[in-house]
């Protein structure tokens, strides 16, 4: 399976030039990383970490300071790129409301692939079909400031997917919405990924949605700490709780089931398996 | 509550002048302008009313509509009425008394003058009554778009009007918020002078700006990471097309408009 976006050995800094002299931050640290095609990645780490800063160097928003990023073969160093880059690799936001440039669902839907320059009647197909995909169709001619804030996630979601990018990153999406929203970003977001084979990366601050990746990349001050599948990351408790970070609730009681001498396995993510474990010690006592 | 106001004063509708053109329409705009400046006899000025209602009729506005568009006017009528009553002495002599004389010219171009404006003013609106901002946007950026050649930045401002009428609602809500957040920690916003009240807006536009500045900086990624690059290059997913709708309203329009210069010259 080939690597198709690879971080090889990536700084990357901000730098305030308003103080004087200008002050350095060092924010990511030699980071080396591949993510492949069709995959699941979730990314964890605590405020500040560089994560955000990390999704951001994968469609050439943040060009590194040294070392490589490329994006299907693609270099984000390189200007000519640009555009190539940004059409394989979609990104959404945590606000909604700023990234919603259109007065109308379908007009910004749109957006994107007007920008691109596409075929008027080719952009209507694709847009119909990107609203159906996140379940937003018959909304196509509402204003955007009159839907929920799950609803106005999954329509931001529509005009990347619109682009039929190979690639989406999701910049905390669900931060700033209620439990159904939630819901429903994460639902749109499993369905890209198992139906239309599209590769996710998922920057969240929420474990139970982390669980439900295929791989964890855990990033603390600029490094990534931890590399695995959800199981094995969340089973290392305390490492992630000395990193500020929480387990999924149900890997918490494992844990301290565990702890209190229970026979019970620490790789426990979700319910379903919880609830089996509870069975099966409770049917051997 | 705060919510719900409407962007403009596009009043939806299915009516033909809601199907036609924005194109058509503004340049139709501009005719009528024209055919009202061109009307010099009351027989003229008389098609130019019935023009009027008769598109407002077609277009299935309420008459309220009307009203709600000359109410912001009236010191301007009324302005203009006197100024042309008072100062226009040619004619014969209706009224004099000290330095004030009124004389049948006068009253004459004060008419014409208040019937002009009245009507300019509503036929125009019903431009804005019947088209959505973003068609007119859409359709003031390629009506200008000649303009291109000499680099006025069309597309440029065409994208920021989109994006104006966008964070109006937006930036409202965030007003009411701010606003009630003030309230709760004691602010008082409603009693006091004028200046008192001006002054206890400070801290609800301060944060207002910083978060708009926030806002925009966002939103100028987004639209980057949706691979936005100016107006190059650029399609769009609708289409403005010119129907049916639209060649029997410029017929129409060219019909009342000839019949203004023939009574120009007959009368």
């Amino acid at each position: 399976m080939s690597d198709f976006i690879q971080a090889k050995n990536l700084k990357f800094s901000y730098i305030n030039e308003i103080e004087e002299p200008p002050v350095r931050t060092e924010v990511l640290k030699d980071i080396n990383l591949e993510i492949h095609k069709g995959e699941f990645v979730a990314v964890l780490g605590h405020n500040g970490s560089g994560k955000s800063t990390l999704a951001k160097c994968f469609n050439a928003i943040n060009i590194p300071e040294s070392g490589t990023v490329t994006v299907n073969g693609l270099d984000t160093k390189d200007e000519d790129n640009l555009l190539e880059i940004r059409k394989t690799a979609g990104m959404v936001f945590q606000n909604p409301d700023n990234q919603i440039v259109a007065t109308i669902v379908e007009e910004d839907v749109a957006f994107a692939l007007e920008n691109m320059g596409v075929e008027p009647n080719e952009i209507r197909k694709r847009v119909d079909e990107a609203l159906k995909t996140v379940g937003m169709y018959e909304y196509r001619e509402h204003a955007p400031h009159k839907l929920s804030g799950g609803q106005k996630q999954r329509v931001a979601i529509a005009g990347v997917i619109a682009m039929q990018p190979e690639c989406i990153l999701l910049d905390e999406p669900t931060a700033m919405l209620d439990p159904k929203g939630r819901a429903e970003v994460m639902k749109t977001i499993k369905q890209l990924n198992r139906e239309h084979g599209v590769t996710i990366v998922l920057i969240t601050h929420y474990m139970e949605e982390a669980a439900q990746a295929d791989r964890i990349v855990v990033i603390d001050s600029g490094d990534i700490v931890m590399d695995n599948v959800p199981k094995k990351v969340f089973s290392q408790v305390s490492t992630l709780k000395n990193l500020g970070l929480d387990v999924p609730q149900v890997t918490q009681l494992a844990y301290g089931l565990k702890k209190a001498g229970y026979d019970i396995s620490t790789e426990i993510i979700t319910e379903d398996e919880c609830v089996e474990a509870l069975e099966r010690i409770l049917a051997d006592a | 509550m705060i919510k719900d106001i409407t962007i403009g004063q596009f009043f939806p509708g299915k009516s033909p002048v809601h199907r036609m053109d924005p194109r058509v329409k503004i340049v139709l705009t501009m005719v009528f302008i024209i055919m009202l400046f061109v009307a010099d006899k009351i027989w003229g000025l008389l098609i130019g009313i019935a023009f009027t209602v008769f598109a407002y009729a077609i277009s299935r506005i309420p008459g309220k509509m009307i009203l709600k568009c000359l109410k912001p006017i009236v010191p301007i009528i009324i302005f203009t009425a006197v100024l042309n009553l008072f100062f226009i002495r040619t004619g014969k002599k209706l009224f004099e008394a000290g330095f004030i004389l009124i004389t049948d010219d006068g009253v004459n171009t004060a008419v014409f003058m208040v019937v002009r404006i009245i009507c300019l003013i509503v036929g125009t609106s019903l431009l804005t009554y019947t088209t959505s901002p973003i068609d007119l946007t859409d359709a003031i950026e390629r009506l200008l778009s000649p303009l291109k050649l000499i680099k006025v930045p069309v597309h440029e401002l065409a994208m920021m009007m989109t994006i104006a009428l966008r964070f109006i609602p937006t930036l409202i809500e965030e007003t009411d918020k701010i606003m009630s957040a003030q309230k709760a920690r004691g602010a008082d916003m409603e009693t006091g002078s004028i200046v008192k009240r001006a002054r206890a807006l400070v801290p609800v536009l301060i944060p207002l700006f910083v978060s708009s500045f926030r806002r925009a900086e966002e939103l100028a990624l987004a639209m980057e990471c949706r691979c936005y690059h100016g107006g190059e290059g650029r399609t769009r997913m609708k289409q403005l097309k010119v129907s049916c709708v639209d060649f029997v309203a410029v017929a129409v329009t060219v019909v009342f408009f000839a019949g203004i210069i023939v009574i120009n010259h007959l009368v």
